[in-house]
């Protein structure tokens, strides 16, 4: 393979990605082959489904598959919108992020509001304040008020155990919940989405892909991020293991000392239950070198849900969770 | 062996102490992919050998060994310096309680210049049917055996099974060689009768080694224990074999099974300058992921199902022209003349076109609970495309024990058999034998859409 700019029939189609590295051999690396595997999956929901969407929080896993969708259909646009399920206790810079995104890349956004869901009492605050359980009732009803039959998601089966077992393109019933001692088997790369109405199937393009190789991807792409994934001084305190950031939505208890320091999200998610690291990795480079020393999982690392149980995330996903 | 002052703390990313050995993976993402399953019977310490491959490759982070190690104590687990691997890969709560494997996992991890995607197929329940799904995808598949019982009627089975989906590499680990004394003898008399079953299925890849997962011998190095042996550790070959792409790929004929036509009718890019714009109002591209062989701007093809000729005017790898392209790359083709060219078509090397067919023999592994016979109605998907069929003869049934075609009037779940098919349309299949991806298909249930069986075009 070369990577020749052609200039003959199609002038027009400028190199717009990143050039890659020049290639040596033949072999295609890692990445070009997850690429490859995530873009024939985009591309078959596509073709098979009404009424795809993307779950997009702007996290880094739903940023890149929002690059791979808008790569998938170049010269086109993205041709299906994007949906944020939002806890009410997002990180501001990362709502600001969400919305150049969908505005730079042109496509729509939906948003499902757990704060409506509480003002009007269909949801109630849980007493130790995390919102993230509380996503998949919201999740749900946009699912079914935007008629969506397929559902991307940036889910890995590495962040899991699990997600490990879960399907790429993965059944839901009409209570959107998954069945795990009931999956098709994935055969060859031949995916098969057939459903019931009511039913919907969940799309996961980059399930093969583990936390560095999403990181190197990147990296090589230059993809932008939210900023507090880079290196930053904050007001933190420390609560289960993890420093927290002060905030109007995770206050600091009698008892936790709030300090200065310098961290970085490994993982971005609701503000009450995702927790910093302490790092000076201020650009992508240095990030996939941190990743690539580092001793714990993302989730392990960062996240409060998760630690409740080893049974956490299942518990969730068959209840209809992402 | 668990330091619990290693556990987070604070978030502070604190290296496991005696680390030094641990592989830092390639920071480059160049590293090569290879995919292999692991496949054992009941009790022959698959989970351990998993279990033992991620924690030697330094693949288990300090937080999940320290859950591993939270529970191997709450249930007393004694082996393996106190670490029940099995609760690494068991993800699902009935798995943990059950104290069984349920369902097919995926494992990641690397070596520095190689990337590993591990399916682990369990073999208690369904294990034709885990077995398949690991080895349509495997560019080796590891058969654990016990040392102590050697080959048992499930190797044989697990064995048949890849031989007859063409798993390049078959890798057989005779485990518990400890408890056999690390012997030679005890090793070679297994050896022995791997090497009759294999020959009896036509397997010509076989790497047979001695390993102890609870100890760890041949594993990641080579051990100590069993100086008369003098092949590779287990991870040592994996890192050595030729993957999947490098095999076939850019030799074969090139196919390209149509996805998608990408016409932006809603809308361009963003990203397209109004310069650009005016150009690409009629941009027409048919987009799909090369099945196999490689692609060249120029090159003459022939569509299917039309047989029309035309020549390849341009390529674009995820939306960047390129000269030329090869399997598995997602590609956009733009084709000279205005041709049809959607979903369902295949894209091929001119004059390399598969015989169309309305009526295949095929080999099906049924998957699913339900009974196949005569007359069942189903659909075959092939490729990108979907066609009704029904199944107009059941010729025999695959006898896993004696490796024996018997006649057959139905197959029932984890039977394999020999059927034809008579399709509603034609499509361009070809021998399995030739052409992985375009010698398999799926037979999927006309009205629930379950996945019932997995069939492969036979010779």
């Amino acid at each position: 393979m070369t990577d020749t700019i052609l200039g003959g029939p199609v002038p027009e189609l400028a190199d717009r990605f990143t050039p890659r590295r020049p290639r040596t051999g033949t072999r295609l690396d890692t990445l070009e082959i997850l690429e490859a595997e995530a873009i024939h999956i985009i591309r078959e929901v596509v073709a098979e489904f009404e009424r795809p969407v993307l779950l997009f929080s702007g996290g880094k896993d739903s940023v890149v598959v929002l690059h791979l969708a808008a790569k998938a259909f170049f010269p086109g646009r993205v041709p299906f919108p994007v949906l944020h399920v939002d806890t009410g206790h997002n990180f501001p810079e990362v709502l600001a992020f969400r919305d150049e995104t969908v505005a730079r890349l042109g496509v729509r956004l939906e948003v499902a509001r757990v704060q409506d869901y509480i003002d009007d009492g269909r949801l109630h605050e849980r007493s130790d304040g995390t919102r993230n359980p509380l996503q998949t009732l919201p999740l749900l009803d946009a699912i079914t008020a935007g008629k969506h039959d397929a559902v991307f998601g940036g889910a890995r089966r590495d962040e899991d155990k699990a997600r490990a077992k879960e399907r790429i393109i993965s059944l839901r019933d009409e209570f959107g919940q998954w069945d795990p001692r009931n999956q098709r088997p994935e055969l060859w790369s031949l995916y098969n989405g057939r459903h019931t109405p009511g039913q919907h199937v969940r799309a996961f393009p980059i399930s093969n892909w583990t936390e560095l190789d999403v990181w190197r991807y990147l990296e090589r792409e230059q993809i932008p991020l939210p900023p507090l994934y880079f290196a930053h001084e904050r007001e933190v305190y420390a609560r289960d293991g993890m420093w927290r950031a002060t905030g109007e939505f995770s206050p600091p208890r009698a008892g936790e000392s709030v300090e200065r320091r310098v961290v970085r999200y490994r993982t971005v998610g609701d503000m009450s239950c995702t927790g910093a690291v302490e790092s000076d990795a201020a650009d992508l480079h240095s990030i996939v070198a941190e990743i690539a020393r580092s001793t714990l999982t993302e989730r392990g690392a960062t996240r409060a849900d998760d630690r409740i149980s080893e049974a956490a995330m299942e518990d969730r996903k068959k209840d209809g969770y992402f | 062996m668990v330091d619990l002052a290693s556990s987070p703390v604070n978030g502070r990313d604190t290296p496991l102490d005696a680390d030094a050995t641990r592989h830092v993976p390639s920071v480059h993402g160049d590293a090569s992919l290879f995919r292999f399953a692991t496949a054992g019977s009941v009790d022959d310490g698959k989970s351990t050998l998993v279990g033992r491959l991620l924690h030697d490759s330094k693949a288990i982070l300090a937080d999940q060994l320290e859950q591993v190690a939270r529970t191997s104590a709450e249930r007393g687990f004694a082996h393996g310096g106190g670490l029940d691997f099995a609760l690494l890969t068991d993800g699902l709560r009935a798995e943990r309680e059950q104290g069984i494997t349920i369902d097919v996992a995926y494992r990641y991890f690397s070596t520095g210049n190689r990337s590993f995607i591990l399916a682990d197929c369990p073999g208690h329940v369904q294990y034709t049917r885990n077995m398949v799904t690991g080895a349509t995808t495997a560019d080796a598949v590891v058969v654990l055996i016990d040392g102590r019982k050697g080959v048992l009627e499930q190797t044989r089975r697990h064995l048949a099974v890849i031989a007859l989906l063409r798993v390049p590499h078959v890798i057989v680990a005779v485990n518990k060689i400890d408890l056999l004394g690390y012997e030679q003898d005890a090793f070679e008399r297994v050896r022995a009768q791997v090497q009759t079953v294999t020959a009896d299925l036509g397997i010509e890849d076989l790497h047979v080694l001695p390993v102890s997962a609870l100890e760890g011998d041949n594993i990641v190095g080579r051990s100590e224990h069993t100086p008369w042996y003098e092949g590779p550790a287990l991870l040592e070959l994996l890192e050595a074999l030729p993957g999947q792409d490098e095999l076939e790929s850019a030799l074969d004929d090139f196919r390209l099974p149509v996805q998608l036509v990408l016409r932006p009718q809603g809308g361009l890019s963003p990203d397209v300058t109004p310069d650009e714009a005016d150009a690409l109002r009629d941009f027409r591209a048919s987009a799909g992921r090369i099945a196999s062989g490689t692609v060249r701007v120029g090159d003459p093809v022939e569509i299917f199902p039309s047989g029309i000729r035309t020549t390849v005017s341009a390529i674009a790898v995820a939306g960047q022209p390129v000269s030329q392209a090869t399997v598995p790359q997602s590609v956009s083709l733009q084709l000279a003349d205005d041709v049809d060219a959607a979903r369902g078509a295949v894209i091929a090397a001119a004059g390399t076109l598969p015989t169309a067919r309305h009526e295949i023999d095929a080999e099906l592994f049924q998957l699913d609970a339900r009974t196949l016979t005569t007359g069942s109605r189903v659909l075959v998907k092939h490729g990108t495309a979907t066609v009704q069929a029904f199944i107009a003869q059941i010729d025999s049934r695959y006898d896993l024990d004696t490796l024996a075609h018997e006649p057959a009037e139905a197959l029932e779940a984890n039977d394999i058999g020999r059927v034809r098919l008579r399709l509603a349309a034609e499509i361009p299949l070809e021998p399995y034998s030739a052409n992985r991806a375009g010698g398999s298909f799926l037979v999927i249930h006309p009205s629930d859409g379950a996945t019932l069986a997995a069939g492969i075009m036979r010779d």
